[in-house]
């Protein structure tokens, strides 16, 4: 697989996610300047972490529209896969791409530490080699991650299984105190009605180097490319 | 010239002195104009000239095997790390303007240092912080906090450069006066550096970055005064902090940079378009014509003395080749930052500033820059008097706890103490992990291992400083904290490299202020020749002290060291902090003395505030350390930990609280119990031995060393005869519970 990540002013996890992918997921990697309008012929975009445009404004706001986004949507539409990690899940949902919106967290600060998350299913392509019941070690670090929807919406993520991933503490129980933002549901990560666009606030790149002694959040992306596992 | 000449008064306003103002008028050959008298007040302020401390700083060991670029060579300090890399690393203070505006302060502080490696052309990958704030029960102490924690989280979450390390510390001698001292480290192909130099005349000067507003006109010369009640009258001189541009110049900067048209680029700090365009020149024996009216400004109107003086944050000058520009300007407006012409390098050795085309000051680049014209002072000095005091100390008037209970709320004050607990309220508001490269994040060491990506290498670095111990002894004190720092790298697995240093002190016209700066740097001079490596730069920050009421108070003298070292291989060489498995050996490793002196436990919990440094024995502690790193390299320790502030029993529940992992230990029969337990005695180490490795490791521990216990099943502690065999939580629970924000 082809992954382009793109790359806006601001963006700050880009590299990593950059390295992630040459050196733990073992595939091939391009930056797409956000002045450009050619995804290079990836088959997956990634809209990294970082303060696109400082966060000015609001997370993600002005950042959609950036020239490339328009291209992102399109390719969306036609059933490309595009995953949005922290800020880029809010450019997602600020785009469209996604339902909802990412509010200030309710402790009002940013946070940056491990959090654990539990698939809500397993048949999504980004969860499909988890494992339900299972807890999976990634960090979170964010000032803007506390997800909401109206009540239609929430409903209808819950529906079609577009809740992908939920705060929960280190047994799986999702509790109010495993919530590190507020997020309702203890939502960490939906997906489209369609099932190709991912958004999460925690960053599974920053768990994939075995020299960390986490690699969990491999998973996203074993789940991706369907492996099993990743030579090292 | 059309300007009236400034006179006397105004030079004095301006913080010259009589003897300043006319050493001016000799450079001159005239009179200066009112612009020309505040370039001089901002070049030879404390801030850029070092003229109180240049003298001392001089004696400190610049030399060392992997030293690239020396103290005062270049913007930061530059050594050798093999495969063909170079880290470059510095400290800077931001006190006084955090005194103020916390917020803002802290977070240009970030900013500023990071600028500082990045016009190297070296890119960030960590930065660490050490901060001291007053009281916890100080009115002022809450909103200084915050401030800062969120000013120095907001702008390096942003920038995108992890904080990685850092100390917190509160004593009532801080209660005004703040300190905040920001590091950053950082990694550059050798051959692919920058400095901070103007040659070649006809060559052309850019100003890239945001644009000069009036921000922070002066603040080089307010940080070299006393901070009094009156000083929020200064705000103006606090900068204001823009991450998303810094963010934008560092990558336009090393874009330019790599395009290989750069002659030379400095950031703009302290001083602003002044002490860049000087520097620059008086380092390349060149001049410059600047024209004052092409800056991009924020405001209207601004005067040629604000266009020149003003710190505006996220600017950079830029010299490049004649030819060039338009290689320049594509970089920088495809990410969409100003990038204006505003002179040319000249040979005649004179900075000569118009406006709208009339000369508005002309001087000589060399007479503004230390080692040229900058003055330079020898300041007397004397011993203290509070030093009389620690003499006095007597440890027998402090009572031997006698009950466990007792035992139990020591150990509780302790681990709960804000100068002991978990930081975590503070760390966790900043992004630790950004960049990938932080190895510390699931397996902490001593000091923080941040990987060199493609390369197997990895940077140990630390930050230490204990302001108690240095005010009780400064010589002493100074070089436990070069000490420490060294400490925390070896039990981390690495080798010491280097250090930046921030120099804390009060007014260095204060005699008895004075001589703790110069028993602090003596005593830094020494613990760096002992350990074999230089210093490579650093700040000085004076006048941290408040005046109350009339009655000045300095600070604790606090030279905070930052420490780099190297791992030669990350995956073999590391070591860990936190216990590592049950029923492994505990052993302490070093000289075991029944010593309390200047513990948190005498200071605080007793309430004796005068005592001597506590145990150091210099040469001791170098057998230490290498005999600890030999024991690392034969893989015979699962974990190393340092006994520093809160004495032994702190690094034990530290050690324990990692993976929840307990401990049984006893005190031996000769020491007074709370002494062992508490006391700081310098130069020791705990560490945990596999009891297969058991024999190996007495034979190959060429230093003192007492098997204390043995790690025990999770979460349980004991400490024979004082701590019966309990659950740890109660502990857990004090040392993370504490929280101000």
């Amino acid at each position: 697989m082809k992954f382009g990540i793109v790359v806006f002013p601001g963006s700050n996890c880009d590299q990593d996610m950059v390295d992630g992918i040459t050196y733990f997921v073992k595939q091939e990697c391009v930056k797409i300047w956000h002045k450009s309008t050619d995804l290079q012929g990836c088959d997956v975009i990634i809209l990294p972490g970082g303060f696109s445009y400082g966060d000015y404004l609001r997370s993600g706001a002005i950042a959609r529209f950036s020239p490339v986004m328009k291209e992102v949507i399109a390719f969306a539409n036609k059933g490309g896969i595009v995953i949005g990690i922290c800020n880029g899940f809010q450019i997602a949902t600020e785009a469209g791409l996604l339902p909802g919106a990412l509010l200030r967290n309710t402790h009002q600060k940013f946070m940056c530490k491990n959090v654990y998350i539990t698939p809500t299913h397993t048949q999504s392509i980004f969860t499909r080699q988890m494992h339900k019941g299972y807890t999976y070690k990634i960090p979170i670090a964010h000032a803007e991650g506390r997800y909401y929807a109206d009540e239609d919406t929430l409903k209808s993520l819950q529906d079609n299984g577009q809740i992908l991933f939920q705060y929960c503490d280190e047994e799986g129980k999702i509790t109010n105190e495993a919530n590190p933002n507020g997020s309702l549901l203890n939502i960490a990560g939906i997906c489209n009605k369609e099932g190709n666009v991912l958004g999460m606030m925690p960053h599974p790149e920053r768990a994939l180097d075995l020299d960390n002694i986490n690699t969990q959040g491999e998973w996203v992306f074993l789940s991706l490319l369907n492996q099993t596992y990743f030579l090292r | 010239m059309t300007q009236t000449h400034a006179l006397l008064p105004t030079a004095k306003k301006l913080g010259l002195t009589e003897e300043e103002y006319f050493k001016i008028v000799d450079f001159l050959g005239r009179e200066p104009n009112f612009t020309e008298l505040s370039v001089y007040s901002v070049m030879w302020s404390e801030h850029c000239s070092y003229k109180n401390s240049i003298v001392w700083l001089k004696t400190l060991p610049k030399e060392g095997k992997y030293v690239l670029a020396k103290a005062g060579e270049e913007n930061a300090g530059l050594m050798d790390i093999g495969d063909g890399l170079a880290v470059a690393f510095k400290i800077e203070s931001h006190n006084h303007p955090s005194a103020l505006e916390p917020y803002q302060g802290a977070a240009t502080g970030v900013g500023g240092i990071h600028r500082d490696i990045f016009t190297m052309g070296a890119r960030p990958i960590a930065a660490l912080n050490s901060l001291r704030f007053g009281s916890i029960s100080h009115k002022r102490t809450k909103h200084l906090v915050r401030g800062v924690v969120k000013g120095i989280g907001d702008y390096g979450n942003a920038f995108g450069v992890p904080t990685v390390g850092g100390e917190t510390f509160f004593d009532d001698c801080y209660n005004i006066n703040p300190l905040v001292n920001a590091m950053s480290v950082g990694i550059v192909k050798q051959g692919k550096t920058v400095s901070a130099i103007a040659k070649g005349a006809g060559n052309l000067v850019f100003i890239v970055g945001s644009a000069t507003g009036k921000d922070g006109i002066h603040g080089a010369t307010f940080a070299s005064e006393d901070i009094t009640e009156k000083s929020t009258e200064k705000l103006p001189a606090v900068q204001v902090g823009d991450p998303f541009t810094e963010k934008l110049l560092l990558e336009a900067t090393l874009e330019a940079i790599e395009s290989g048209i750069i002659v030379g680029m400095q950031d703009m700090g302290a001083a602003g378009i002044t002490c860049s365009t000087s520097e620059m020149s008086a380092k390349g024996n060149s001049g410059m014509e600047i024209h004052l009216d092409k800056v991009p400004t924020r405001q209207a109107n601004m005067q040629p003395f604000e266009i020149l003086l003003s710190e505006s944050q996220e600017r950079m000058l830029i010299v490049i080749e004649k030819g060039k520009e338009e290689v320049l300007k594509a970089i920088f407006e495809k990410w969409d930052l100003p990038c204006v012409q505003i002179g040319t390098v000249t040979d005649t050795g004179y900075l000569e500033y118009y406006m709208h085309g009339e000369l508005v000051a002309k001087v000589p680049a060399k007479s503004l820059v230390l080692g040229g014209g900058a003055p330079v002072y020898h300041r007397t000095y004397k011993e203290p008097q509070y030093l009389q005091e620690t003499k006095k100390y007597n440890p027998d008037a402090i009572p031997v706890p006698q009950s466990t209970e007792e035992y139990i709320k020591i150990i509780t004050f302790l681990l709960s103490h804000p100068n002991i607990a978990s930081k975590h309220w503070i760390y966790e508001q900043y992004d630790s992990m950004v960049g990938t490269a932080n190895m510390s994040v699931n397996q902490p060491s001593d000091a923080a291992i941040i990987k060199v990506k493609g390369t197997k290498k990895a940077l140990a670095l630390t930050v230490d400083c204990n302001s108690r111990y240095v005010h009780a002894n400064p010589e002493i004190g100074c070089a436990i904290a070069v000490l420490e720092a060294a400490r925390n790298i070896t039990c981390s697995g690495g080798i010491p490299l280097g250090v930046t240093n921030c120099l804390n002190f009060g007014n260095p016209y204060n005699e008895e202020v004075y001589w703790q700066f110069v028993h602090s740097i003596k005593g830094m001079k020494s613990a760096c020749e002992a350990l074999g490596i230089p210093v490579t730069g650093g700040n000085v920050s004076f006048y941290n002290q408040s005046v109350m009421d009339n009655v000045t108070v300095p600070v604790f003298p606090t030279p905070t060291i930052g420490m780099v070292g190297l791992l030669e291989n990350l995956r073999e060489d590391r070591m860990f902090m936190g216990f590592q498995k049950e029923v492994d050996f505990i052993y302490l490793l070093g000289d075991v003395n029944e010593d309390m002196a200047c513990s948190e436990y005498v200071y605080s919990y007793h309430n004796v505030k005068y005592s001597p440094a506590p145990y150091f024995n210099i040469e001791n502690e170098i057998k230490l350390h290498k005999n600890l790193y030999e024991l690392i390299q034969m893989r015979l320790i699962d974990s190393a930990h340092d006994v520093s502030n809160g004495g032994l029993i702190t690094t034990l529940f530290e050690s324990a609280f990692v993976h929840g992992i307990g401990f049984s230990v006893e005190v031996p029969a000769n020491i007074r119990p709370d002494a062992f337990l508490f006391g700081e005695g310098q130069g020791r180490v705990v560490v945990t031995v596999p009891e297969f490795n058991k024999e190996k490791f007495e034979k190959y521990c060429t230093v003192p060393f007492i098997r204390i216990g043995i790690t025990t099943g999770r979460n349980i502690v004991e400490v024979k005869n004082y701590i019966p065999y309990m659950s740890f939580d109660i502990f857990r629970e004090a040392y993370f519970s504490f929280n101000m924000d």
